[in-house]
């Protein structure tokens, strides 16, 4: 294999570490610490935004990393540890399927996102094509996440990742979405965790709790 | 130019003024007049298309087009008549304590930011902008399903909330595969890979494969918005947990707006590949939507549930409509969408009304509606025979339409179509007649029911089945064109 510049290598480590950083939140059963990984990916991303933006030059992508960087390095990680003291959630039950269980559905994940992304990484003309499987991974076990957590905090970080895989997959292919539509996005993004937070003290109220097992009784009343 | 200004900015001032304002005494009428205001600049816009034709707008942001000018319309109209049934309907709400005044707020002013979501989402020409809006009018409607704060409430909207989230995802992730698509084409560092009139123009030279996949997610995001079965969980537990204007507003509205978003992109998929697929996935899951809610309405005791039900039911006929493919099929299907929205927003208003006289959601409470209060009763039973597809109503002859070209085109579709619409009528009118017309002794309500709402819907919607006016027809013909290609 021919020498790859030392700024591609840096990419590929990035994207490896973000795979790496979603097996582990696959992993961990700690809230707090959830969040703290969480926080970790978001930095992992802007700083391969950062790379990419050095690497191409161009302007909006040294934008959307400054973006990332604050909404979600800072931002949503220090609003979810703050919901999280609040509530006093530290710990997750033990998930619907077992921790191995889910390590091992995760690396079929992986193999099946790799499958998936063959034809759009013939299709991308960007540098980092490789990392677009990679990407679909990320998204894939975030979503293998949300659907084996009980507690809505692990199931909301879930969420936060999945969302990070998407961004990951759109700078991969093409160097990030048009500015308008990134800015949108972070909108959401920031919006939705505010909602979520006026929602977990609902739920709170409610049940005295945050587990999702309370909400199961909305069945077909016949 | 100044029209479109002004229908985002009135709801925009709206949410802003009632953020503030929302829990005044005259809220309820604050809200109603941005409405007003909302209605009146939609049909400015209508006059001028009608005038000058298709408008791009704002470095090509927007788009006005014979396909979404009149559900911008509708749209506005519906957002208009709920806000007039919403009067009476929250502050009888406040009279027997389920909603305090700080709630109101949150209600009349995430009212208008949903129809600002609504508006852009349908007038925007760019892919992305409309994947924001319509995540926005998710995250706009989240705490009014869960504004009575029930234990009900809260768990309709934790599952609104993730599934919808969820779906919504992968719609992001359609988006991206497309853009990702177009930038090849398109270049440019993509001002305008997203923009769907350029999309549109070179459609035909997208790469097939992706756009393929890119349809799966899209259709799988959007789809799950629209309530297509078997990604519906959450539509029936919203619009019965919510308040009724906002089950009103979601089915006739939101359901709409997001089949709008997968029919745009299925514009742009079929150009570029060349094959049935997308037809065929717009078919199989608008059929299995029909069958699947037919059967579950016979399971209903919910009143909310029963009709949420059906709106499952309808919005997969227009789906199927759209999955045939055809200039008359595509026709019907959106002459389908235009009436149901009414059809089913003068039911919610009607069954609101009668779920607070009954004083219960459930259809065995609510009892004798004819004897209590005879527009109320009437106007259930009209909506329902409407929504059933009896005619002279707007809703048969689309259904009508719709079967005949099936007939013609998929056969084998139509023995499904035809048991399913039957048993959907034994479910509902055998819900609906006893509501009516049975025994009972329940009390009057503080403040008189807004009625108008219900039969000004109806009358619309009998107008559309014995008389199509001429523009709307050509509308619709033109829209059939761009949508059944070929």
């Amino acid at each position: 294999m021919a020498h790859l510049p030392l700024d591609r290598q840096l990419l590929n480590a990035c994207a490896a570490l973000l795979l790496l950083l979603s097996f582990a939140m696959l992993s961990q059963r700690r809230i707090v610490s959830l969040v703290n990984l969480l926080a970790v990916q978001g930095a992992v991303l802007a700083t391969a935004t950062l790379l990419l933006a050095w690497r191409t030059g161009e302007a909006h992508l040294y934008l959307s990393a400054a973006l990332t960087l604050t909404l979600k390095v800072l931002f949503l990680p220090w609003l979810l540890h703050r919901l999280i003291r609040r509530l006093g959630v530290y710990w997750d039950t033990e998930p619907l399927l077992n921790i191995s269980g889910t390590m091992l559905s995760g690396i079929l994940i992986v193999v099946f996102a790799f499958g998936l992304a063959q034809p759009i990484t013939h299709l991308a003309s960007t540098a980092t094509r490789d990392a677009i499987g990679i990407a679909i991974g990320v998204v894939l076990l975030a979503f293998l996440m949300m659907i084996t957590r009980r507690k809505a905090m692990s199931q909301v970080v879930g969420f936060l990742s999945m969302e990070n895989g998407l961004f990951f997959g759109a700078m991969s292919a093409t160097y990030g979405m048009p500015m308008v539509v990134e800015l949108g996005v972070a909108l959401d993004l920031l919006v939705a965790v505010l909602v979520l937070g006026v929602f977990f003290f609902q739920i709170r109220e409610q049940f005295d709790s945050l587990d999702l097992h309370h909400l199961e009784r909305l069945r077909e009343r016949s | 130019m100044i029209e479109l200004a002004f229908l985002l900015a009135i709801p925009a001032a709206g949410a802003l003024a009632l953020a503030l304002w929302g829990a005044k005494h005259h809220a309820p009428e604050l809200n109603s007049a941005f409405s007003l205001g909302t209605f009146i600049a939609a049909c400015a816009l209508t006059a001028r298309v009608i005038r000058e034709g298709p408008l791009v707008l704002w470095h090509e942001q927007f788009l006005i087009d014979p396909f979404n000018v009149f559900l911008v319309t509708l749209t506005a109209f519906i957002g208009l008549t709920t806000s007039l049934f919403s009067r009476p309907y929250m502050r009888v709400e406040i009279a027997h304590g389920r909603v305090t005044s700080g709630r109101l707020r949150l209600y009349h002013s995430m009212y208008q930011l949903f129809m600002l979501t609504m508006l852009i989402a349908l007038a925007t020409n760019n892919m992305g902008l409309l994947w924001v809006a319509m995540e926005g009018a998710t995250l706009s409607t989240v705490l009014l399903v869960t504004l009575y704060r029930t234990p009900q409430s809260l768990e309709a909207g934790w599952k609104y909330f993730i599934l919808c989230g969820v779906g919504i995802a992968q719609a992001l992730f359609g988006t991206i595969l497309l853009y990702v698509a177009a930038e090849r084409v398109l270049g440019a560092q993509g001002v305008t890979a997203l923009l769907w009139t350029h999309l549109n123009a070179v459609k035909s030279q997208l790469e097939p494969t992706v756009l393929s996949l890119a349809f799966v997610f899209l259709l799988v995001g959007y789809g799950t918005k629209v309530g297509l079965a078997p990604l519906h969980s959450w539509l029936p537990d919203a619009h019965a947990e919510g308040p009724t204007p906002i089950s009103a507003v979601l089915s006739g509205l939101l359901l709409n707006v997001a089949l709008y978003a997968v029919v745009r992109c299925k514009v742009l998929v079929e150009g570029s590949l060349h094959s049935a697929l997308p037809a065929r996935m717009l078919m199989g899951f608008g059929l299995l939507s029909v069958v699947l809610a037919a059967f579950l309405l016979f399971r209903q005791r919910d009143i909310k549930r029963l009709f949420a039900y059906s709106s499952i039911e309808h919005m997969g006929i227009a789906a199927f409509g759209f999955g045939l493919s055809s200039p008359v099929a595509t026709f019907a299907a959106l002459l389908h969408m235009t009436v149901h929205s009414l059809t089913k927003s003068a039911i919610f208003f009607a069954a609101g009304h009668a779920a607070q006289k009954a004083g219960s959601q459930l259809m065995d409470d609510i009892r004798g509606l004819i004897t209590l209060s005879p527009t109320v009763g009437w106007g259930l039973m009209l909506g329902a025979l409407a929504i059933l597809g009896l005619p002279p109503f707007g809703v048969f002859a689309s259904e009508f339409l719709l079967l005949t070209t099936a007939m013609r085109e998929q056969p084998w579709s139509i023995p499904i179509l035809l048991i399913a619409l039957g048993v959907a009528f034994a479910a509902i009118f055998g819900r609906v007649q006893p509501m009516v017309f049975g025994d009972t002794q329940a009390r009057r309500l503080p403040h008189a029911p807004a009625l108008l709402p219900v039969f000004a819907h109806l009358a619309i919607v009998l107008m559309l089945g014995v008389y199509i006016p001429p523009y709307l027809a050509e509308w619709y013909r033109t829209a059939a064109q761009l949508i059944g290609g070929s």
